[in-house]
């Protein structure tokens, strides 16, 4: 009834589901941050605007993002993953996503930046669409906790309209 | 003699009874197990609602030996998700992010691009040969939680097959020499 075997497993069970529970608890507290970001994106000039060989549109910009993503920092976060997308509609698909940069927030005060950059993933798009195209720009953010469930959410930002012919 | 048979008899029925009672307890170790995790798998409705991470590619976010919890559900897949999918003749599935999609109008099929947080190039090379993305049917399901360290565990198991039976073979001989 009390062997060593009895008390070291009666320790272990209590000792995880503490560990558990805390884990629980920690997770909990992320949904009580209600986080209030901002951000702004302007794109600055297109690069490059061809149809390539195979026959697909491909785009090269350069743009501006600055954001306050402090806030979505909590004791239980571990990065914030961040990252801008290009959204559009076109014939031959109802939904174009594209990523276009993004960016791995360690630290709360690294999450006020602003930043210029290129397009680090091609924009690429299915067939040859985007002369005069609208697109949206989305900055998602992907918040990664040390334990427990994970967050994202995003702001829709102006769109913006690819010029009608090639460069 | 009446005496000492009756006493033989006991003795032999009291071990009987111990046995059946902890080969009960066995069983009932070993079908809770699998009713949580084929509850698991009616809840989340993925086939492995529990997976374990085991390369670098998305560090710092996922380390080796961190668990991630799957969900899979009819919502459309986006990007930024972390999903895990499986490649045809490929027996590892992998955990990495979604970064283009491509959905049609009507039918909802998608293509899918993904890559790993830590990897410098998308996950074309990755993919069978050939292939330029991935669809629906090769999703197994989408991170939703995470926990760290604790798929060390199995980690170390299949690694080092020697741990895993001599952990069997200590926690069977404690289920059948312990007495209440």
């Amino acid at each position: 009834m009390h062997s060593f075997g009895y008390r070291a497993n009666a320790l272990f069970t209590f000792a995880v589901t503490i560990l558990a529970f805390m884990c629980a608890i920690a997770s909990f507290s992320d949904t009580l941050n209600s986080p209030t970001p901002t951000a702004h994106v302007q794109v600055l000039s297109i690069n490059r605007f061809q149809k390539r060989p195979d026959g697909d549109d491909e785009v090269s910009m350069t743009f501006n993002i600055s954001a306050n993503l402090r806030s979505l920092f909590t004791w239980n976060t571990k990065q914030v993953f961040v990252f801008l997308a290009a959204e559009y509609e076109t014939s031959k698909n109802s939904l174009n996503q594209v990523s276009l940069w993004d960016y791995i927030i360690l630290e709360k005060e690294d999450a006020y930046f602003r930043i210029r950059s290129t397009n680090k993933y091609r924009f690429i798009d299915q067939g040859s669409n985007l002369r005069g195209k609208d697109f949206n720009l989305t900055l998602h953010w992907h918040v990664m906790p040390k334990t427990g469930k994970m967050f994202a959410d995003k702001i829709v930002m102006t769109g913006y309209r690819l010029p009608e012919v090639y460069r | 003699m009446g005496w000492i048979g009756e006493q033989v008899d006991s003795i032999k029925s009291i071990q009987f009874r111990q046995l059946l009672t902890q080969a009960i307890t066995l069983g009932m170790i070993v079908t809770s197990a699998l009713i949580i995790w084929k509850g698991l798998m009616c809840v989340t409705g993925s086939e492995s609602p529990v997976v374990v991470v085991l390369s670098g590619s998305m560090e710092p976010g996922f380390k080796r030996g961190d668990i991630l919890f799957l969900h899979m559900s009819k919502d459309p897949i986006r990007t930024g998700e972390i999903v895990v999918f499986n490649i045809d003749g490929r027996e590892i599935p992998i955990v990495h992010r979604v970064i283009k999609v491509h959905e049609r109008p009507d039918t909802g099929e998608v293509d899918i691009l993904t890559k790993g947080d830590n990897n410098p190039g998308d996950d074309r090379l990755l993919y069978a040969r050939g292939q330029q993305w991935l669809q629906r049917q090769h999703i197994m399901g989408r991170a939703v939680g995470f926990l760290p360290y604790v798929g060390w565990v199995t980690i170390i198991m299949t690694e080092k097959p020697i741990v895993k039976y001599i952990l069997i073979g200590a926690l069977g001989l404690l289920v059948i020499t312990s007495k209440e």
